[in-house]
């Protein structure tokens, strides 16, 4: 039983390794094709062509394509993601505050919003189609539809140049007290809120809904089991599998997706260094964040997915 | 009516003018039970009988305290064992549900949380309603499944949901609703959707429970052969109002409104296919048919086999049955006709040409005159095409004429009014959709019609006219049917030869005359005895034969017959070799390892 639950994950972390592999292929030829070239970018308009060649040889930019890709991806093997082309300083050295930053801003981010959203979620299902569930249904669709720049710029103009509540920057080099840290982390915070928690809310809402019309839980209610147990105990084993995989898509969000809300905040977080770092074509930079966005991607979902393998282990035997 | 004799106890389960709204969507409330009023004795077991939309199952619901979403109690007062059960709070009613009154539901497949082992559920009811230990809860369960002649009774219960087949997990759930012993219990149709072998052990257990526990029951169905057996009394029900209240023997035999007389006519088995078809070549010969799934295995056979050689014949201008039970590849083996399921090994002829097993290499002739009704009408139908523009499509992919004259002509052909040709599907009566999904094979004027089960999904009445309008078309167009069912009424009624399929082999093979005569192949002869009948002692004759047996099921042996784990008249050879084929004197072709003399 036990034996086959470990096959099963070991196939499914496989998977993910393999996924890994094709991504890690497709981020390099992918940002080899890019247009523009990091030594023009560099040396800037007053570059003479042997100053642009120079340069390019010493960056091994005029090697073969294959070639360049080899020695990178043994460097990869061996934990070395490059030397960054703009600032000289290894790559990994510079993504490491910056991550953890990230981690950071999304940890607290999921602290409130994971919760939030499957209270809601479940709340709107169980009241399904009371006026509860249709104010909670609409709230949640326009905050989904509002752009997030736009949340975050009218909630620094309202908290920030009018209130004067809070400051419109999250500088997160001076927290020293509860106070500073709920200042620079409230609006950035809520800003991402919003956007993961209206839409976890309702996939939770329609997960839920499906459950909860089927004739099981009618049964369940019929034989006069209460409805807080009717959920604890009968819905939940059913919905954690389809939940997680809820929660990894938000989530995964969280770490690739906030560049606009970095940037608004001026957060120092990895989005916002990948985005400088494509600005000046640095290219080992912009394939370490591409990669470490897409380990966290694939990390999430198969993570979910071993949730899943686990709550159905107990029924899958033969 | 409800004026009971002085010394009369008072009636367990009273229910006076009870009326039930519910709305779709956000349309407006319409009723779906008015007025409706019974009383139930203690000890008593009354039949809510009425077809589809009645409203039987939400007054069943009521009964309980529950209405689904979208319907609401409107009116009326619900008394069960002393319960004002319209006034009772949210705690009242958890206390009340599950312990004095305790529900059976339709689908037992769908009724039990799959996440959760079986004993979990079946001993919850004791447990939240407090009344005895869990350890005591457990021995009580095993002691119910005993009752119910479950297989293995000690360790059945740690299975889950997927691992019982649907007529155990009907008798789980029945021990589920009486391990706290209630005083009423309520059956919805409990027995409908299995198979009729399998309805019969349940029926057994069902009826035991009762002689044992003594309950007060409501019994929701309709199926009037069912009412016979477990009835005491009987309320017949159409569109939410009461229709006729009496005795079961009354109803049954002596029914006073028109709507019990239709129903119990349409309930008595009775011949339809008046001329025979003549003796005529094959229209379509099917030899040696081996369907399966799963790869293939180094001798080039399927993994897992559904149709393992099955040949038959359909003469031109007959009507040919295929019965058994859910599983035995009757729909496998219409879908390879069809041209939609294909086919590993053997061959078939149609209209003297070869039959490609792709419906893409086929003729449009062969395309034409082989045509498919499936038994849904609702999935098959184009919800956005109305009835006119679905024949049209027809006519006009077949080169047909097209006009409007050509559909109210086969509009006619159905018995469909040709006003119905520009409403859509949504706007049709259940048999009306039915008589579409006819109309719209009939328009590609086939030679050959495949039904897979077309009348399971409907309604006694209706689908005794559906039957009635095959048998005409048959008349008239010359048409030959292959009739998919399992139902034997229906097959009986309409059907020349007749095909019994079991796991996937042609167990017998004969006219419809042969099938009233022995010898049978054992499986025929339980599919016969399994089929309720009106008798009201024919449940208890039947417990009377055999007492109540366990299930006998298993493994099929590899090589030999596949029958011989549930065949009463087993031999050592039947798990070594394949059983012949041999042909009894009445003319039907039995597939079984006993000679005539030993089966008849």
């Amino acid at each position: 039983m036990t034996a086959r639950l470990g096959e099963a994950i070991a196939l499914r972390v496989g998977a993910s390794l393999v996924s890994l592999v094709f991504v890690v292929v497709a981020v390099f030829f992918i940002t080899s094709a890019l247009p523009g070239d990091v030594a023009e970018a560099l040396l800037g308009q007053a570059a003479t062509p042997d100053a642009i060649a120079a340069l390019r040889h010493s960056l091994r930019l005029d090697q073969p394509v294959l070639l360049r890709f080899a020695g990178w991806a043994g460097g990869l093997l061996r934990g070395d993601f490059g030397t960054s082309l703009v600032s000289h300083q290894p790559v990994l050295s510079m993504v490491h505050d910056r991550l953890l930053h990230s981690l950071l801003l999304a940890g607290i981010t999921t602290l409130f919003a994971v919760p939030a959203a499957l209270l809601l979620g479940t709340l709107s299902a169980i009241f399904r189609n009371t006026v509860f569930d249709r104010t909670i249904s609409l709230l949640t669709l326009c905050v989904v539809s509002v752009p997030e720049f736009l949340i975050a710029t009218l909630a620094v103009l309202v908290f920030a140049v009018e209130l004067h509540l809070l400051p419109a920057l999250a500088s997160i080099s001076d927290i020293h007290s509860i106070g500073s840290f709920l200042a620079a982390f409230s609006m950035p915070v809520a800003t991402l809120g919003c956007v993961i928690v209206g839409q976890m809310a309702r996939m939770t809402r329609a997960v839920m809904v499906n459950v909860l019309s089927s004739s099981w839980v009618e049964m369940a209610m019929l034989k006069g089991v209460s409805p807080a147990f009717i959920i604890l105990r009968h819905v939940l084993p059913n919905v954690i599998a389809p939940l997680f995989n809820v929660i990894a898509l938000s989530l995964s969000y969280l770490l690739g997706g906030v560049v606009i809300v970095e940037s608004v905040f001026h957060y120092p977080g990895i989005a916002s260094l990948m985005v400088d770092s494509v600005a000046s074509r640095d290219i080992p930079l912009v394939q370490t964040c591409a990669i470490i966005f897409c380990a966290a991607y694939l990390l999430l979902t198969t993570l979910a997915d071993i949730v899943a393998l686990c709550s159905s282990q107990e029924r899958t035997r033969t | 009516m409800s004026l009971l004799p002085p010394t009369a106890p008072p009636p367990l389960i009273s229910v006076q003018n009870l009326s039930l709204t519910g709305h779709r969507g956000r349309g407006p409330e319409t009723p779906i039970v008015t007025n409706v009023s019974f009383n139930v004795a203690e000890g008593e077991m009354l039949a809510l009988i009425g077809e589809s939309g009645s409203g039987k199952t939400s007054i069943a619901l009521a009964l309980t305290g529950y209405a689904r979403q979208g319907c609401r109690i409107s009116g009326g007062t619900l008394r069960v064992a002393g319960h004002d059960v319209l006034h009772m709070n949210a705690r009242e009613l958890h206390a009340f549900r599950g312990m004095t009154i305790a529900y059976i539901a339709q689908n037992a497949g769908a009724a039990f949380n799959p996440a959760l082992p079986l004993m979990e559920q079946v001993i919850e009811p004791a447990l939240v309603h407090h009344i005895m230990p869990r350890k005591e809860a457990v021995e009580q369960a095993i002691a119910l499944f005993e009752l119910m002649a479950l297989p293995s009774p000690h360790t059945i219960g740690a299975r889950y949901p997927h691992e019982c087949s649907g007529g155990q997990l009907q008798r789980i759930m029945a021990a589920m609703a009486l391990i706290t012993e209630p005083e009423v219990v309520i059956f919805d149709e409990p027995t409908t959707a299995l198979d009729v072998t399998t309805q019969i052990e349940v029926l057994e257990a069902f009826r035991l429970a009762m002689r044992q526990c003594g309950f007060t029951g409501v019994y929701v169905t309709h199926d009037l052969a069912i009412v016979a057996q477990m009835a005491d009394r009987a309320v017949v029900l159409k569109n939410g109002t009461v229709q006729e209240e009496g005795s079961t023997g009354q109803i049954l035999t002596a029914p006073t409104q028109p709507y019990t007389q239709a129903l119990v006519a349409a309930s008595e088995p009775h011949t339809r296919n008046h001329d025979p078809a003549p003796a005529s070549a094959p229209l379509l010969d099917v030899r040696d048919i081996l369907v399966g799934y799963g790869g293939t295995t180094p001798e080039g056979r399927p993994v897992h086999t559904i149709l393992n050689q099955v040949s038959l014949p359909v003469l031109a201008g007959e009507t040919m049955g295929i019965i058994g039970e859910s599983g035995c590849g009757k729909s496998t083996l219409i879908r390879a006709i069809a041209g939609i399921q294909p086919w590993s090994a053997g061959s078939m002829m149609f209209e003297g040409q070869p039959l490609a097993a792709d419906i893409n290499l086929r003729s449009p002739q062969q395309r034409q005159h082989l045509q498919l009704v499936a038994q849904n009408a609702d999935l098959v139908l184009n919800p956005a095409m109305t009835v006119q523009a679905t024949l049209r499509r027809v006519l006009t992919f077949y080169g047909e004429d097209a006009s409007d004259n050509a559909i109210r002509h086969i509009l006619d052909m159905v018995r469909l009014p040709a006003a119905l040709a520009s409403r859509l599907p949504t706007q049709l009566s259940g048999g009306q959709k039915q008589r579409v999904n006819l109309a719209r094979a009939l328009a590609a004027r086939p030679r050959l019609v495949l039904c897979d089960e077309i009348t399971a999904a409907l309604d006694t009445v209706v689908a005794a006219a559906i039957l009635d309008l095959m048998m005409e078309l048959k008349r008239e167009l010359s048409l030959s049917w292959l009739f998919v069912t399992h139902d034997l009424h229906a097959l009986r009624s309409v059907c020349d030869h007749v095909a019994v399929l079991y796991a996937g082999h042609c167990v017998e093979f004969s006219t419809i005359t042969a099938l009233q005569t022995a010898p049978h192949h054992p499986y025929a002869r339980k599919l016969e005895a399994s089929v309720p009948e009106m008798r009201p002692d024919w449940l208890d004759n039947i417990l009377r034969q055999h007492g109540l047996k366990q299930d006998k099921s298993g493994p099929a042996p590899a090589s030999g017959c596949s029958y011989m784990p549930r065949c009463p008249v087993a031999a050592a050879t039947c798990a070594l070799t394949p059983p012949p084929v041999w042909q009894a004197p009445s003319g039907a072709f039995i597939a079984c390892h006993r000679t005539a003399q030993e089966l008849s």
